[in-house]
C-alpha cells in the first residue's frame, strides 16, 4: 500500500480554485458588461465611445501623465538609494533599509493623512498643486516597490565583473555605465512595472490630497455610482488591455537583456 | 484500496468543513428569525458611553425614570434584548452599514438580500418606483397599542397616520406616495458651516460663497452630483426662485439646466480648495478651511468638535434655497417577502428606534435630528432639546432670552426659550429672520428656513446625463489641452522611444560590417 500523498498538480488546486473564483469569472463578468448595453443586448456602443468621449481620453492621458512622473521621480530616488545600500560597507544599512521599509507597515490612509499635514505646513494651501500634491503621494506610497527590486538586483551584481572592468582600463563613470546599469535592468523594469501601473488608478491618494480632477479609477467609479455598469466595465476592461500591452512590451525588453547582455558579453 | 482512503480523507475533510456550517443550521431552526438590517455608517448608538455623557433628563421609559438618558449597550443589543422578552419567538439581527446610496443599491441588485433598509429619500423613490417595498401593516398605525412608539410619536410634520405631513405631501400619485411604505428615521437641511471669524456673514448667506474669489481654495463642497448640482442650481436659478416655483426650479433636468450648471460647477472646481467625501469636517476643525458644504447632522457634529478646540463654528442656510432631505426606513420584498415574523421583527425594530428616549440616544451619538417629536404627554425629545439648548435663568440675562418657535414640528404653540445669541442677535427678531445660528439652528431649523427648502427627487432616467456632467467637470477634457502641449509632448515620448530602441539595438545598428580581420562573427 502506497502512502497518502499529494502529485505536483494536486498542489495547484487551491491556486486553481482562486483563480476561476477571484480572476475568471470576475474578468468574464467584465466582459460580459462590456459588450452589452442596459438591456443586456450585445453591443459595441460602449467601445466605441471610449476613443470618441474626448473626457475619457483626457482621463486616460492625465492617468499616464501622473503615472508616468511618478514612476519617473520615484526612479531618481530609488535608483541611487538602492545603489549606496547595495555597494556601501556601512555596516547599519540593514537599518537604512528598514526605514525606507518601515512606513510600508503602517496603514496606507493613515500615512497620507500624515503627509497631508506635512505638505499643508510645507505648501500653505495645498489645494493650489493639485498635479504636484498627486505626484509627491504616489511616490511616498510606492518608493518601496521601486528600491526593494533594484536593491536585490544590484545587491547580485557579481563584484567580479566590476573587478574585471577596472582591471581592463575602465574608469569608475564606465563601470556603472557599462556594467552596472545595464545588469540592473531587470530590476529597473520590475521597479516600473510595480510603480507605473497601479499609479494610474490609484485615486484614494488623489482624493486624499484634494486633486479634485479624475483620474481612471475615479473615472469608473463615477460610472458605478450612476448604475453604468456597462461602460464601467468597458472602460476596465481597455485599461486592462493597455496595462497588458505595457507589462508585455516591459517584459520582453528585461528578458532580453537578462539572457543577451547580462553576463555583459 | 487507495481510492477509498483518499475518498475516506475526502469525506472526513469535508465534514470537517461542513459541521460548523450544519451546526448554525440548526441554531436557526429553533425559531430564531434573523433580522438583515442596513443602513448608514455611524448612523445608530453603539453604546459604551462614559458615565460623564449620561443625558439627565427625565426617561419615562426607563425602570426608573431618574436615570436620565444612558446607551450602556449597543441599539442593536437592546432591540434584540427587547424585542426577545416581549415575544414567544426569538430574532438575531444581522446589521451591516454602506457607504452611499449608490452603494447600498448596486448591493441590492447584485443579489445581496436585506429586510430592513435605511435610504435616503431619492432612493426610496426608486425602490418604491421599482415596486421593490413592502408596506407596512395596519397594526404599524393602530395609535391605541402603546408600543407603536412611531405612529404615535412622529412629527406630524413629517408623516402621521393619516397621510398628513411633508413626507406624503411632495409626492401627489397614490403609488409615489410615502405614507405606510417608509417610516422616516433622521432628516435635515443643508448648508455651509463656516467659521464667522473669517467669513462675513453676507456672503455665507448665499450659495454664491461657492464661487467667491475672495475666498479662494479655502471653501469645500461635497463630492457627490446630487449636493453639488444642486448648489449650482441654486446659483442659475438665484434671481429666479419664488416660493411658488421653487421645487419646480430645483428639480429641473432639462439639457438647459444641465449645461447651466456645468458651467458653474467648472467655476465651482476652480475656485474650492476641494470636493470632499468626509475629509471636510475635519479640515473644518483644523481651520484648513473657512466655510463648507454639510448636511446638517454633520454640521452639528462639527460644531460640537469645534467647540471642544474652542474654535466657534455656524451653520447658514443660504437665502435661495436649501435641500430638505429624508432617511427613511423600508421593508424589502426580496428580504421580508411573505414572512409575517420577519415583517413584525422589522416593525419592531423600527418602532423600537423610534421610542423616544431611542430616538435621543441615536441623536445625541450621531448629531442628526430624529424624525420623532413626542406628544403632549411624552415630551422626552423636546426635554432632551431643552436639556441641551434651553437658556438656563441663572447664567444668562433676562433681557436676551426670547421665545424660538418650533410649533410645526412639535406641535401647537411649542417653543423653546433660548439665548438669542445662538442666532447672532443682539436685538429682537422678527419671525423669518433667522439663518443662520449654532446647534441648535442646524437641528432644529426654524419655520422660514423650511419654507424655502426643497425636497430633491430622484433623477429618473435623467441620471445618465448628470453623470456625464458630471464627469465633464471633474474630468480634463482633451480637446482643452493646446495642441501644443500634446505635440511637444508626444515628440518627447517618441524621442525617448526612439533613443531606448537605438540603445537597446546599438550592436544590430552599428556593427553590420565584417568583423575585425581575427575576430569571428558570433
Amino acid at each position: 500500500m502506497k502512502k497518502f500523498r499529494f502529485n505536483r498538480s494536486q498542489l495547484c488546486i487551491p491556486y486553481a480554485i482562486f483563480l476561476i473564483f477571484f480572476v475568471i469569472a470576475p474578468l468574464i463578468v467584465i466582459v460580459y458588461y462590456a459588450f452589452t448595453n442596459g438591456q443586456g443586448q450585445f453591443t459595441f456602443n460602449n467601445f466605441t465611445g471610449f476613443f470618441t468621449n474626448p473626457n475619457i481620453l483626457g482621463t486616460l492621458l492625465y492617468s499616464f501623465a501622473l503615472a508616468i512622473v511618478t514612476t519617473l521621480v520615484c526612479l531618481i530616488i530609488a535608483y541611487p538609494t538602492a545603489y549606496i545600500l547595495a555597494r556601501s560597507n556601512f555596516k547599519k544599512k540593514y537599518v537604512l533599509l528598514l526605514l525606507f521599509i518601515l512606513p510600508m507597515w503602517i496603514n496606507f490612509t493613515l500615512r497620507i493623512t500624515a503627509l497631508k499635514e506635512i505638505l499643508s505646513v510645507l505648501e500653505g494651501n495645498i489645494s493650489e498643486y493639485p498635479f504636484l500634491n498627486s505626484v509627491i503621494g504616489m511616490t511616498f506610497d510606492f518608493l518601496p516597490f521601486m528600491i526593494l527590486p533594484l536593491y536585490t538586483s544590484l545587491l547580485k551584481l557579481d563584484k567580479n565583473l566590476l573587478e574585471a572592468a577596472s582591471d581592463l582600463g575602465a574608469n569608475r563613470f564606465t563601470v556603472f555605465l557599462r556594467v552596472t546599469l545595464p545588469l540592473s535592468v531587470p530590476g529597473i523594469i520590475s521597479g516600473i512595472t510595480m510603480v507605473l501601473l497601479p499609479s494610474m488608478t490609484n485615486y484614494v491618494v488623489l482624493d486624499m490630497l484634494y486633486n479634485s480632477t479624475y483620474i481612471m479609477g475615479s473615472l469608473i467609479g463615477s460610472y458605478f455610482s450612476a448604475y453604468d455598469w456597462n461602460n464601467g466595465s468597458m472602460i476596465s476592461l481597455i485599461l486592462l488591455i493597455i496595462i497588458f500591452i505595457v507589462t508585455l512590451a516591459t517584459n520582453r525588453f528585461s528578458d532580453k537583456d537578462a539572457n543577451n547582455r547580462g553576463a555583459v558579453l | 484500496m487507495k481510492k477509498f482512503k483518499r475518498t475516506a480523507a475526502f469525506i472526513a475533510a469535508a465534514s470537517l468543513i461542513c459541521a460548523p456550517l450544519a451546526l448554525a443550521g440548526c441554531a436557526d431552526k429553533d425559531d430564531t428569525v434573523v433580522l438583515r438590517v442596513c443602513s448608514w455608517e455611524e448612523y445608530i448608538d453603539l453604546g459604551d458611553w462614559d458615565e460623564e455623557e449620561r443625558i439627565d433628563i427625565e426617561n419615562p421609559f426607563a425602570d426608573n425614570p431618574k436615570d436620565g438618558i444612558f446607551g450602556k449597550n449597543s441599539m442593536v443589543d437592546d432591540f434584540t434584548e427587547w424585542f426577545n422578552d416581549n415575544h414567544d419567538y426569538n430574532i438575531r439581527v444581522e446589521y451591516s452599514t454602506f457607504g452611499t446610496n449608490e452603494d447600498l443599491y448596486n448591493r441590492l441588485s447584485l443579489g445581496d438580500v436585506y429586510d430592513l433598509v435605511c435610504p435616503s429619500d431619492y432612493m426610496i423613490m426608486k425602490l418604491l418606483s421599482e415596486n421593490a417595498c413592502v408596506e407596512f401593516s395596519d397594526g404599524f398605525w393602530d395609535l391605541d397599542n402603546e408600543e407603536n412608539y412611531y405612529a404615535n410619536y412622529v412629527s406630524r410634520y413629517i408623516d402621521g397616520e393619516n397621510g398628513e405631513g411633508i413626507y406624503n405631501t411632495v409626492f401627489t400619485t397614490p403609488e409615489e406616495i410615502w405614507h405606510g411604505k417608509a417610516a422616516c428615521y433622521m432628516w435635515g437641511t443643508t448648508g455651509l458651516v463656516y467659521n464667522p471669524d473669517k467669513v462675513d456673514e453676507e456672503d455665507v448667506s448665499t450659495w454664491q460663497m461657492l464661487l467667491n474669489s475672495k475666498y479662494k481654495r479655502q471653501v469645500t463642497i461635497k463630492d457627490n452630483v446630487r449636493d453639488a448640482y444642486f448648489a449650482a442650481l441654486g446659483i442659475v436659478y438665484k434671481d429666479l426662485l419664488t416660493p411658488d416655483n421653487r421645487a419646480d426650479y430645483m428639480n429641473k433636468v432639462t439639457p438647459d439646466a444641465i449645461s447651466a450648471a456645468e458651467d458653474v460647477l467648472k467655476q465651482i472646481k476652480d475656485n474650492v480648495y476641494s470636493f470632499e467625501t468626509d475629509s471636510g469636517k475635519a479640515d473644518m476643525v483644523t481651520g484648513k478651511v473657512i466655510a463648507n458644504f454639510q448636511w446638517s447632522g454633520d454640521a452639528v457634529y462639527i460644531m460640537d468638535e469645534a467647540d471642544d478646540d474652542d474654535t466657534e463654528l455656524w451653520y447658514s442656510v443660504p437665502d435661495e434655497c436649501a435641500n430638505l432631505w429624508f432617511d427613511g426606513w423600508v421593508m424589502l420584498k426580496k428580504g421580508v417577502g411573505t414572512d409575517a415574523k420577519k415583517k413584525e421583527a422589522a416593525e419592531a425594530f423600527v418602532n423600537f428606534l423610534s421610542r423616544p428616549d431611542n430616538a435621543v440616544r441615536n441623536m445625541y451619538y450621531i448629531g442628526y435630528t430624529s424624525a420623532i417629536a413626542g406628544d403632549s404627554e411624552c415630551t422626552t425629545v423636546y426635554d432632551y432639546m431643552e436639556w441641551n439648548y434651553g437658556a438656563d435663568e441663572e447664567e444668562v440675562d433676562k433681557e436676551l432670552i426670547r421665545e424660538y418657535d418650533l410649533s410645526y414640528f412639535f406641535g401647537d404653540e411649542i417653543s423653546l426659550s433660548v439665548d438669542m445669541s445662538l442666532f447672532g442677535f443682539e436685538g429682537e427678531w422678527e419671525d423669518g429672520q433667522i439663518n443662520k445660528g449654532r446647534q441648535l439652528f442646524a437641528q432644529y431649523p426654524p419655520e422660514n428656513v423650511i419654507d424655502r427648502s426643497v425636497v430633491m427627487l430622484d433623477f429618473g432616467d435623467k441620471l445618465a446625463d448628470l453623470n456625464q456632467m458630471w464627469i465633464n467637470v471633474r474630468c480634463l477634457d482633451i480637446r482643452d489641452i493646446s495642441p501644443v502641449t500634446i505635440g511637444v509632448t508626444a515628440g518627447v515620448i517618441v524621442l525617448a522611444a526612439a533613443a531606448i530602441c537605438l540603445y537597446a539595438f546599438r550592436y544590430r545598428i552599428f556593427n553590420t560590417g565584417k568583423p575585425k580581420k581575427g575576430y569571428k562573427k558570433v
